[in-house]
């Protein structure tokens, strides 16, 4: 158990979290979303009410 | 959908209502039968505790349900703000409390013989020490969270708090536990686990109330009527999820009765400490780090009135933490039972945090960028950066401190104590003081604080009391450590233990001083807080109250 468990976690493990974290710093880096993040970082600035659409 | 629409649909609002009441209700019965049947006076004295407040919590809402008429309590064209109210009232009560406790616990090292009273066990230091760092960390911090998200998230999604009289429930939920376990460490309840003390009871009853929390910020969330998630709510949602799953896992235990308050650990050994130290460093960072740089990425743009500086670095900076921090624990069990690999496990994966740590910092500070002069000009907003600096000087010793041979050197000494202090008055207490500056003019509608020089004293007496802290307890840190390693030419260690603790006595006495002043520091707020809520000083409103315009014909101008 202990063996598998770990032969697992040392190969296709970390392997899928190297994949993860690399889709995550891809969306980052994306350059399609430059300005999704524009108006996201803009967004607390704005203060409205829930009513505003 | 206006105002007017809602105030009179008044629709469905009953339903939260009635379940919560169902819920507390079913736990006031159950702890009935807990009081009446109890085995240990701990459990009794509990049993009680949580009847009486559950009981009076039903009965409040009773009274508070009755007396609604016409008006819907929980209008969605209205932001949940006196839920925030509470839980930044709590938090300056807990904050003074847990400060003061630290410092009676500082003068009780200092001074031994001074505050000992051999019939009064629950004053002792082992009793009173878990209530310092829980009144601090959980009290003081988790109220700051809880109220700071619930505001964040509202305002970020545009939308009111989702569940009804849920989110009360989690206030008033949290704020139980709280009490039953202070309480519990002065009556001698503990299962001995740092930072995890509360017996199995009070475990449960959080687990149900951190659920809830989590199902209230994911329902607020649902609803949101901005299109992108706000990089702020991602830190509250992983702060909140995490320490779910750290909660539950580290917890689990078999009690010995259910009428009674001992349990026993379903983990032993070094599984049990590994789990432990896996709780307690992801505490540290998914309560202490994540949490708080939610406040950050939050308070600090909104302050200053700018974009913080880099959004896709906050992408960069949340996903790289959440992947590397998980794994930092181990670094706790240096030269123990624990396979060395997995000590070098949490010694690389703690190095390699210190990269997302300085992103993030790097990011927080520059935000300011063209808006320097704030840090001059604006007591509240030096005081949220100085918070960055130690979060960048704690979070570059932490890893420093995590590498096995600076270990053998910094662990069980004082430098650990000048370490989580840097980082937990530094850090996590200037942050969440400069987010409760903020939120009281805001969620009061008041122009400005009651008095700016008095945040400027509270600044510079915390700031010299955090210096005064940490520099006495790296100096005593470090010379305890290389008094425990000496060596005379025989072979014989050179110090006995009690000599390295007289030797500690000065340093100690400063640290006490510094507590002191970051109290004093703490108690200026609250009084300056509750002064810009009634209205007085420079909080006095200008648009409502005649007399304190004394030149309008200066104002259309503006």
């Amino acid at each position: 158990m202990y063996e598998t468990l770990a032969s697992f976690a040392q190969t296709w493990g970390l392997g899928l979290f190297v994949l993860m974290f690399s889709v995550a710093v891809a969306y980052a880096l994306w350059p399609g979303n430059r300005e999704t993040f524009r108006e996201a970082a803009h967004q607390p600035l704005t203060e409205k009410a829930p009513s505003d659409d | 959908m206006s105002a007017h629409t809602t105030a009179n649909q008044r629709t469905g609002w009953g339903f939260s209502v009635g379940t919560v009441s169902l819920l507390v209700g079913a736990v006031s019965l159950a702890v009935l039968l807990i009081a009446a049947n109890a085995t240990d006076p701990m459990m009794a004295a509990h049993a009680w505790i949580f009847f009486f407040l559950t009981v009076s919590g039903l009965l409040i809402t009773g009274f508070w349900a009755g007396s609604l008429q016409k008006r819907d309590p929980f209008d969605p064209a209205f932001y949940e703000d006196t839920i925030v109210k509470f839980g930044v009232a709590a938090a300056m009560f807990w904050g003074i409390a847990g400060f003061l406790v630290g410092l009676i616990i500082a003068l009780q090292l200092t001074f031994p013989n001074l505050l000992y009273f051999p019939d009064f066990g629950w004053t002792n230091f082992g009793r009173l020490r878990p209530l310092h760092t829980s009144a601090v960390i959980f009290a003081f911090g988790g109220n700051v969270l809880i109220a700071t998200s619930f505001y964040v998230v509202q305002r970020t999604c545009r939308t009111r708090l989702a569940g009804g009289l849920w989110p009360w429930f989690v206030f008033w939920g949290y704020n139980l536990f709280i009490v039953i376990a202070g309480t519990g460490y002065l009556l001698g309840v503990t299962q001995s686990k740092e930072y995890a003390e509360p017996e199995w009871y009070a475990d449960l009853w959080l687990t149900i109330v951190w659920v809830v929390y989590l199902l209230v910020f994911l329902g607020t969330l649902w609803k949101r009527k901005e299109p992108h998630i706000y990089v702020a709510n991602w830190f509250y949602l992983s702060f909140i999820v995490t320490i779910a799953m750290l909660h539950i896992v580290n917890n689990l235990a078999i009690p010995v009765s259910l009428t009674g308050s001992k349990s026993y650990q379903l983990f032993a050994g070094v599984q049990d400490a590994l789990t432990q130290w896996w709780y307690g460093h992801n505490a540290v960072g998914f309560f202490l780090t994540t949490g708080f740089l939610a406040i950050m990425y939050y308070f600090i743009p909104k302050r200053v009135n700018r974009p913080v500086y880099s959004y896709r670095l906050s992408i960069v900076h949340f996903w790289s933490l959440i992947f590397i921090y998980i794994w930092a624990g181990p670094h706790h069990l240096h030269y123990t039972a624990l396979p060395q690999w997995a000590q070098t496990l949490g010694m690389v994966f703690s190095v390699m945090l210190w990269m997302p740590s300085w992103g993030g910092m790097i990011n927080g500070v520059m935000t300011l960028s063209g808006a320097w002069d704030k840090l001059r000009t604006d007591p509240v907003v030096r005081m949220m950066i100085v918070a960055l600096a130690f979060y960048g000087m704690s979070t570059f010793e932490g890893p420093l401190m995590s590498v096995r041979a600076v270990n053998s050197l910094s662990h069980y000494t004082e430098w650990g104590i000048a370490h989580v202090h840097s980082g937990s008055m530094g850090w996590v207490g200037f942050i969440s003081f400069g987010a409760l500056y903020c939120l009281v003019p805001w969620l009061w509608k008041r122009p400005a604080l009651y008095s700016k020089s008095l945040v400027e004293w509270h600044f510079w007496l915390a700031t010299l009391g955090i210096l005064f802290y940490i520099v006495a307890m790296y100096v005593a840190g470090i010379m305890e450590g290389f008094m425990w390693r000496a060596y005379n030419e025989f072979g014989f260690l050179e110090y006995s233990f009690i000599e390295t603790v007289k030797a500690k006595h000065i340093m100690y006495m400063v640290r006490a001083g510094g507590g002191l002043l970051y109290l004093t520091g703490a108690l200026l707020m609250a009084y300056n807080l509750i002064r810009t809520a009634m209205g007085h000083g420079e909080a006095r409103s200008t648009a409502t109250d005649e007399t304190s315009t004394p030149n309008p014909a200066l104002q259309p101008a503006e």
